[in-house]
């Protein structure tokens, strides 16, 4: 087609094109982008969007209690189902709210689009009230973002931000409508294309980069695949390959934090997460493997440990969709770029082609090895009958859940980390946490997310007192959507995770770190109109879990926990992976100030 | 940190040329990107490039190690509205230039000698008064440098100027 006939189209289009207001179009583009659910918080400056909402019943608004919680809500939502998460919000202060949320979603990369309200275009730059620089603010944690100046560009604004969001590494994208531009009437013409001018990620790998890598895992006597995010980022299909290409190679598997699910934890391949928290055989199997297969994951600090002694002896391969995730921490071998479904799909073929099974050296020797790290049970702990201790709760949550197929949140904290090594996925989409920003109060919104997309799931936030009153309003947003989501409150009266800090690298020092003037946690449940709980006797632990889980409707379960249990294994401050600190393991000091300020 | 592998390698000067829309904001992307993660902008030049206004290309000399360099580029390459990186350092020989404005005030002798050493670095006068020049003088940073010190000695005023821009030689474009 010649651009003229192009121009041509375009003007019949317009002239065809139906008259509708700024905040018409903005709903017609959601409906047919195929949205069903917003999380958002009405303002001043998105009157006009909610008032098209009150006029229709394709797309569910689900008001939340804070800003920050709607795009919570829609990283869990876009992380249980795949889809893009759609948050809705006001100018100014609604904007602000929600920057936590979108830096979450930029480090996890997960898809979301977020529309903010702003002040009419002729008040910009005029200090108006509600007014923020919102892409001022916005532009370092969002993939992208638009300030909208023509009501006739919101269509494909629109389009192309959710291109922009699910396509290449996915991220948050946010859409700056003025409010006059949502007022304003012009033609509704979306071009159709979902796409971008110029942003096209490469998403199929390079052929000869594919085969090199094959050979290369093909002769490796040590190897191992260390899989993350980006695994689960390329939808289901991704992880069957992964346990596929495993099967046929035999290989070990490690996951990142963001990565637990892509491959079955219940295989007798997988060796369980590694990094920081990690298990004993995962990271001696990454410090002394002789090929790592990096998929989708980015070797950031909390997996490497100390960097120059990071897997010293391998040659490696890293696949990735974000060129820039390449070569940043770790030199790498042989990179190649492409999605991780992709080259999954390209790698088995090659594998195929080139038979390259029939000349691989035995893995029985490394297996031995592996079984003889497995042997240290890094996992066990010393259990009580006087205390619950916080493994066993989350044992015991894992074996009472794990017919039901539960989808997991999680805030951030030793609980956290306790619940990336006790609570097995088999698939992908079940568990929801923040990884690369560690965000506290992520799990409560993110489990409110996730109901919303699947109601007849069982939902659990795994949480801690600490961290659930960063984000306790969304208790109102459970009560009033009727939303079953189970709150599992690990209640150690710490903020653990900073406790064992202080505790190993302060001497003792607990500044600031104990949650004084807790709430009566089953009161503040029921002052909601949800069923409260607590649980302290080991003993009633198995019958609580199961009255919670039996609830048909929100539990808030004030779990009390041993206060003071520490979260090992652990890569202790400026370690290597082969230096790890297990339970009963006399804990020295950091070696320095340098490894006092990496962690 | 001691350990890290950033900090491998000597450190070496790229010139690195980015075509992008020229769309509101897009300056602002490159140069958050470079503050944001802690990269040094030597010198920065953007305008528009094509008879359309639709493109802009953004030179920026910048300075890292190897590992430091493939990032900066990589990072480039992901914000949306960029098109194209190209590193000129890396690509074979390129031209550079940066132009200047230099205003120098005196009379007598040190206006003839301000005059005369204006035409050994060929800068033109573009605004002249009886006791006044501005000079424009485009060449390399050195070049300017030198001038710049030398007029200092004769009655310098003030200097506006820009950074480099550049091409690579020969046939081949971005
Ligand atoms: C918003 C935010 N503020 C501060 C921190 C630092 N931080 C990390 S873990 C933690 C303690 C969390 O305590 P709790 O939720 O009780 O979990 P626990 O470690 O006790 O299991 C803190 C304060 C953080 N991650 N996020
Ligand atoms: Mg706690």
């Amino acid at each position: 087609m010649t651009a003229t006939d192009t121009k041509a189209r375009e003007k019949q289009a317009t002239s065809e094109a139906p008259i509708l207001s700024g905040a018409q179009m903005i709903l017609r583009a959601l409906r047919e982008l195929g949205v069903e659910v917003v999380f958002g918080y009405p303002g001043g400056a998105v009157l006009p969007i909610y008032d098209e909402i009150f006029k229709q019943d394709d797309i569910r608004h689900i008001l939340v209690r804070h800003e920050q919680a709607a795009v919570h809500a829609a990283e869990g939502y876009a992380r249980a189902t795949g889809k893009p998460g759609v948050v809705l919000v006001t100018s100014g202060p609604g904007a602000t709210n929600a920057v936590t949320g979108l830096t979450d979603a930029m480090l996890d990369s997960i898809p979301i689009v977020c529309l903010t309200g702003q002040v009419a275009r002729h008040l910009i730059g005029n200090d108006a009230f509600q007014e923020a620089d919102t892409v001022g603010i916005t532009r370092p944690c969002t993939k992208h973002n638009y300030l909208v100046k023509e009501t006739a560009d919101l269509p494909n604004v629109i389009s192309e931000a959710f291109y922009v969001a699910t396509n290449g590494r996915p991220g948050p994208v946010v859409i700056d409508l003025p409010k006059d531009v949502q007022i304003e009437k012009a033609p509704y013409v979306r071009t159709g294309y979902r796409s971008h001018r110029t942003y096209r990620p490469q998403v199929q790998c390079d052929e000869q980069a594919i085969r090199t890598a094959a050979r290369l895992l093909a002769a490796a006597e040590r190897p191992i695949i260390y899989s993350g995010g980006g695994v689960i980022n390329a939808g289901p299909e991704a992880s069957d390959l992964l346990a596929e290409f495993a099967r046929i190679t035999g290989f070990p598997v490690t996951s990142t934090l963001m990565g637990l699910g892509a491959y079955p934890a219940s295989d007798k391949q997988f060796l369980g997460m590694l990094g920081m928290h990690g298990t004993w055989e995962a990271n001696h199997a990454m410090h002394d493997c002789d090929v790592m297969l990096a998929i989708g994951a980015r070797f950031d600090d909390r997996v490497t440990g100390r960097i120059d002694a990071f897997s010293p002896g391998s040659k490696k391969i890293q696949v990735d969709i974000d060129l820039s995730s390449i070569n940043k921490n770790v030199p790498v071998d042989v990179p190649v770029i492409g999605d991780a479904l992709n080259a999954l799909t390209q790698l088995i073929a090659v594998w195929h082609e080139e038979k390259l099974g029939a000349t691989q050296p035995s893995l029985g020797e490394w297996w031995k090895q592996i079984e003889h790290w497995r042997q240290k049970k890094c996992l066990s702990y010393e259990d009580s009958t006087e205390v619950i201790m916080p493994q066993k709760s989350l044992e015991r949550l894992f074996a009472l859940t794990k017919d039901r197929d539960p989808i997991i949140s999680t805030e951030v904290g030793q609980h956290q980390m306790w619940a990336a090594q006790f609570l097995g996925f088999d698939k992908p989409n079940r568990w929801l946490t923040s990884g690369g920003l560690g965000t506290m109060g992520y799990g409560l919104p993110a489990a409110v997310g996730a109901q919303i997309a699947h109601p007849d799931r069982l939902v659990v936030d795994v949480s801690g007192e600490a961290s659930f009153q960063m984000n306790l309003q969304e208790l109102g947003t459970i009560a009033q959507y009727h939303l079953p989501v189970k709150i599992f409150i690990m209640n150690n009266e710490y903020m653990g995770m900073v406790r064992q800090w202080q505790d190993l690298s302060y001497d003792g020092r607990r500044s600031e770190s104990y949650s004084e003037s807790l709430p009566d946690f089953v009161k503040l449940a029921e002052a909601y109109g949800i069923k409260g709980m607590q649980v302290e006797d080991p003993a009633d632990l198995d019958a609580a879990i199961q009255e919670m889980i039996d609830h048909d409707g929100p539990v808030l379960m004030d779990c009390r926990v041993a206060k003071l249990e520490n979260c090992f294994p652990m890569v202790p401050a400026g370690a290597a992976h082969n230096e790890m600190l297990l339970p009963g393991d006399v804990v020295g000091k950091p070696k320095d100030d340098e490894a006092l300020a990496v962690v | 940190m001691d350990g890290s592998m950033k900090e491998i390698g000597p450190i070496a000067r790229h010139t690195i040329s980015v075509i992008v829309d020229n769309e509101a904001g897009v300056l602002a992307r490159v140069i958050g990107l470079f503050s944001g993660r802690g990269y040094n902008i030597e010198s920065l030049t953007v305008a528009a490039v094509d008879t359309t206004g639709e493109r802009s290309r953004i030179t920026v000399v910048t300075s890292g190690t190897r590992m430091v360099i493939e990032q900066i580029k990589a990072q480039l390459d992901r914000l949306v509205p960029v098109h194209k990186v190209g590193d000129l350092t890396m690509e074979g020989a390129f031209v550079a230039r940066d132009m200047a404005l230099v205003k120098v005030s005196g009379t007598g002798e040190k206006r003839v000698e301000a005059l005369r050493l204006a035409d050994t670095f060929r800068a033109r006068a573009v605004d002249a008064s009886v006791n006044s020049f501005v000079f424009e003088l485009t060449g390399s940073a050195d070049k300017i440098d030198a001038f710049v010190e030398l007029m200092s000695e004769l009655g310098l005023v003030e200097v506006a100027r820009t950074g480099a821009v550049a091409l690579s030689r020969g046939p081949g474009g971005l």
